[in-house]
Formats: structure tokens, C-alpha cells, sequence
């Protein structure tokens, strides 16, 4: 009974914040009902028992991603009537998307149905293994190397992101703490010992 | 869980008696905690007071001990002020997202052997998932005033936590490899012994030492503490992301950050100072209450975290940046190779 409330309640503000993130005018409200929707998602994930992935949502979802979505976004400068003017031009190839994405749901959803022996897992997780070590086992024991090639592939998504965006400025004058650190009084001061009424030579 | 047995013994159902045991739990642990709060805020205070020779709060109360509930008071009785440009709901609901979150958090903390309002699997997950959701309330807070200093600090604390995030993740991995558990309680319990010199089996006299001053530094940058205040660095920014809140919602703003300090001082002993663990497993020691232990090292911590702030200037952000991802980061993930390697060849004999 509980779990059937918890349930209804996560998808209902689920499915209304999914709703919200498109039909909202602010695009920082947007993002914000973003990111109500992925934290429902994983108190969904909680109710399926798979709450390693639900933690693993929020932590990396909403914890770190949505906020550089949020930092990017507030940062933009919005004209609001511009959006409205310009939103229904968009309306056909959102619909034909949105089409598409409805059309795969009913199609996965019906092999459900005609196939039941689909529905099996394939990796059911052993007795007495909470699902964190399942996953564990699936991602670094039975499939190690394909997730190395993951692991790879994002290195060089990354290292392309940092060559793309680098500027290198010649003549830039940068801090570098070793030599600060080891700077010592005699480097930097000068003793001289001056008589009364002479002033220093040369400006020494 | 802890009334569950003790109601269901009346004659109550199951479950009616589970759910009324949880609501007590939480109700109880968060009254002690908000009492707790009073007074180590009282502590805060008086320690900066003793480093810089002054009495501190002396006035309210013996020795000032009411000191923090004037302030409530004078907080709770105060008019709200919501600017005209600011986007009202936003503006409201971040204070509350910051308070609540600090209170979440502490569901999964265990205070003893048992004494855990959710014992859940992924406990240490769930910690670090609330920690890292506590910059909503700030972005949210500085985003909604419509102004240019909160704006600014909205900024810097996003960067800010999102970048110590990492290195505390990659500290938090290496406590789990070693204790091989994401339970808190089974961290706790994985640093117990028999022997009678039981601290000696802490997280922090094995390989994971190094993870300890980079765990400590972490969290007080992640909970925006002197010396990496720059959110709310009073002489650049005002007062940073609450400088349009008053009243209630700056209370609840002050609230969350205290809770979240505490939060952080609670898992720096679970995850390296053995939690509710006596330190000598010999008679006056065994006999104390294991939350007693608890108490004295979320003291000690805090104690660390107000010297912290007593006595070191705060840093510049550049410096904050290379700190957390060039020094941490690395350090924290060749540590977690370390760790790994260890537990493999000791643990497993490979």
C-alpha cells in the first residue's frame, strides 16, 4: 500500500516537472523542474530496489551536471518576448520528435507484451548481493574491457573539449608557487646603510 | 527502528508501529539536533572570543548560554523583506531546500550500534548525494534575489562545490574499498577490534591517513567555511548569496550551514575516527555509551573547523581552484590506486 503511494506520488510530480521543463518560459525554471524530475526519477529507482542508481542520479545528475546547466544558463541573457514570439515555429519537428519517442515507447512496450521471455533478466542479480556489488561484477568483472573503451572514449572527448578551447598567450605572466615559496628575504631586500642628509645613490 | 519492538510489544500492527517509531525517531533527532546546533553555535563563538583574547557572547544567560536563542528570537521576529525584483517562489524555496537538505542527511548517520533512523545500503552514497545537492539553495538563493553580489557568489559557489565534490568523492571511494561496505554503520563497525588498544584500528592509522587532511580541507570548502568563504566573502561580495534575505529565511540559511558543518564533522569520525568506537577497548573506556564517543568526536572535529576559522586568512579563488583540482584531485586518485592495490595484496593475497 505505501509503496504504491510512493510510487503514484514520485511519477505523478515526475511526469508534471517533465511536462514543466518544456512548457516554461524561464529557462532557469526549466532547468530547476529539471532537476525535481531527475530527483524523482530516483526516488523511483529507490522503490525498484535499485538504489545504488538512484543515488548514483542524484550524485551525478543533479548534483554535479544539472548545476553546470544551471550555471551556464543563468548566465544567459534572456528576452523573454523573443521566446515566446519564436517558440511555435519550432511545434512540427518538436512534434515529429516527440512522435518518434512515443512510437519506440509503444514498440518496446508491446515486444513486452507478444514476448513475455524479454522481460527476463538477463543478468539477475545472485541471492544475497546487494545491487551496487551486482553492477560491480557486470561493469569491472564480465565487461571490464568494454568499459575501459568507454572510459577511453570520454578521455579523448575531453582532451578534444580542452585542445579546442585553449588559448595559449604568449608574453602572459603566471604564478608559479615553487618559485614564491622559495623566494627568501635576501632576494628581495636590499640593505644599505645610509648616513644622515646623503640620500641613496642611484636609487639603489 | 529504535521504538518499533517496544510499540509492536503494546499490541500495535507491525507496521502502523514502524511508522510511528520512524516519525518518533526523526521528531526526537532533530530537536537534540537543533539544541546541539544552539550550543556548539555558542562554542563557535566563544572559541574565535578566546583566539582573539575577547569574552564573547557573555551577556544572555550564565556565562552567556542563552546567547543563541535571543538570537532566534530576534531572527524569528523580525520582518521578512522580499525585494521587488526578485523572483518570489524561487526566493522563498531556497532557504528551505538548504535546511531540509541539512536535515536529511542526517537520516542515514548512525550515532551507535543501532541507533540509526535509516539503515539503508547506500548510506555513505546518500550523505554525499545531500551534501552535493546543498549548493541548490545557494545558486537558487542568489540566483532569485536579482542582484549583482548574490549573483556573483551563486557563481563561485557553484564552481566552488562542484570542484571539491570530486576530490571528497574520490576520499569517500578509498573509505569504501578499504571497509567494503556503503553502509555507515558497517564502515564504522569494519574499524572495530578486540584488542585493547581499539584506535589503533581507525581508518586513520592505515593507509587511508593521507585521505583524512584532504577529506577535513574538502568539506571546509564544501560547506563554505573560512578560509574558503568566498561565496560569502564580506569584503569583496557584501554579504555573498544572502545579502537580500532577512529575518526567518536567513535563519534557515544560518541553520543549514551549521547543520552541514556538523553533517561534515559527523563524517570525517564514521568514516576515519571509528564512529561511536571507544578509543582504548579497557573498563572505563568500554563502559561509556558508544553515542558518547560519537558526541566527542563531532566535538573535536568541530572544534578543528572554529581553530580553522579562528586563524587562517582566507584564501583567493584562483588558489582555491588550484588547491582542489590540481593538489586533490590527483593526490585523491592516485590514493585511491593505493588503496586498492592494498586491499588486494593484504586483504586478498593476490
Amino acid at each position: 500500500m505505501f509503496e504504491a503511494i510512493a510510487f503514484y506520488f514520485f511519477s505523478a510530480i515526475l511526469i508534471a516537472s517533465a511536462v514543466m521543463v518544456i512548457a516554461a518560459r524561464n529557462p532557469v525554471h526549466s532547468v530547476l523542474f529539471l532537476i525535481t524530475a531527475f530527483f524523482n526519477a530516483a526516488g523511483l529507482f529507490v522503490l525498484l530496489g535499485a538504489e545504488f542508481l538512484g543515488m548514483i542520479l542524484i550524485v551525478v545528475y543533479v548534483g554535479a551536471v544539472a548545476v553546470l546547466f544551471l550555471f551556464v544558463v543563468m548566465m544567459l541573457d534572456v528576452d523573454f518576448a523573443e521566446l515566446k514570439r519564436g517558440s511555435l515555429q519550432y511545434l512540427p519537428f518538436g512534434a515529429l520528435i516527440g512522435l518518434v519517442l512515443v512510437a519506440e515507447l509503444v514498440m518496446a512496450g508491446s515486444v513486452w507484451a507478444v514476448k513475455p521471455a524479454v522481460g527476463v533478466l538477463a543478468h539477475a542479480a545472485p541471492a544475497g548481493v546487494t545491487n551496487t556489488e551486482a553492477l560491480g561484477r557486470i561493469l569491472y568483472t564480465d565487461y571490464i574491457y568494454y568499459f575501459q573503451i568507454a572510459g577511453l572514449v570520454l578521455l579523448v572527448a575531453m582532451i578534444g573539449a580542452i585542445v579546442l578551447t585553449l588559448r595559449s598567450r604568449p608574453g602572459v605572466r603566471r604564478q608559479v608557487i615553487s618559485v614564491q615559496n622559495a623566494r627568501t628575504a635576501a632576494m628581495a631586500v636590499d640593505m644599505h646603510d645610509l648616513k644622515p642628509g646623503q640620500g641613496s645613490e642611484g636609487g639603489a | 527502528m529504535l521504538f518499533t519492538n517496544l510499540l509492536a510489544g503494546l499490541g500495535m500492527n507491525h507496521s502502523l508501529a514502524w511508522f510511528i517509531s520512524q516519525f518518533l525517531s526523526i521528531l526526537i533527532f532533530d530537536v537534540v539536533l537543533l539544541v546541539m546546533i544552539a550550543y556548539l553555535l555558542l562554542a563557535d563563538r566563544k572559541i574565535w572570543a578566546a583566539v582573539q583574547m575577547r569574552r564573547g557572547p557573555n551577556v544572555v544567560g550564565p556565562f552567556g548560554l542563552f546567547q543563541t536563542f535571543a538570537d532566534l528570537f530576534k531572527f524569528l521576529f523580525k520582518e521578512v523583506i522580499i525585494p521587488a525584483g526578485a523572483n518570489k517562489v524561487i526566493f522563498m524555496i531556497a532557504p528551505l531546500i538548504t535546511v531540509t537538505l541539512a536535515f536529511a542527511g542526517w537520516a542515514v548517520v548512525p550515532l551507535d550500534k543501532h541507533w540509526v533512523v535509516a539503515d539503508i545500503n547506500v548510506g555513505i552514497l546518500y550523505l554525499f548525494a545531500m551534501s552535493s545537492l546543498g549548493v541548490y539553495g545557494i545558486i537558487m538563493a542568489g540566483w532569485a534575489s536579482n542582484s549583482k553580489y548574490p549573483f556573483l557568489s551563486a557563481l563561485r559557489a557553484a564552481a566552488q562545490m562542484v570542484s571539491y565534490e570530486v576530490s571528497i568523492g574520490f576520499v569517500i571511494i578509498t573509505v569504501l574499498l578499504f571497509a567494503g561496505s556503503l553502509n555507515l554503520s558497517k564502515i564504522v563497525e569494519a574499524q572495530a577490534t578486540v584488542g585493547p588498544l581499539g584506535f589503533l584500528h581507525w581508518n586513520v592509522f592505515s593507509i587511508l591517513f593521507p585521505m583524512l587532511p584532504i577529506f577535513f580541507v574538502s568539506a571546509l570548502a564544501e560547506t563554505n567555511r573560512p578560509p574558503f568563504d568566498l561565496v560569502e566573502a564580506e569584503s569583496e561580495l557584501v554579504a555573498g548569496f544572502f545579502v537580500e534575505y532577512s529575518s526567518t529565511p536567513f535563519l534557515l540559511f544560518f541553520l543549514g550551514e551549521y547543520l552541514a558543518i556538523v553533517l561534515m564533522c559527523a563524517m570525517c569520525s564514521i568514516l576515519f575516527f571509528g564512529g561511536w568506537l571507544p578509543p582504548l577497548n579497557i573498563v572505563p573506556f568500554t563502559l561509556v555509551p558508544g553515542i558518547i564517543w560519537f558526541l566527542l568526536k563531532i566535538c573535536f572535529f568541530f572544534f578543528m573547523f572554529a581553530m580553522v576559522k579562528a586563524m587562517v586568512p582566507r584564501y583567493r579563488y584562483d588558489q582555491l581552484m588550484r588547491l582542489g583540482w590540481k593538489i586533490f584531485l590527483p593526490t585523491s586518485l592516485l590514493w585511491v590506486v593505493v588503496t586498492a592495490s592494498w586491499v588486494l595484496v593484504f586483504r586478498h593475497h593476490v
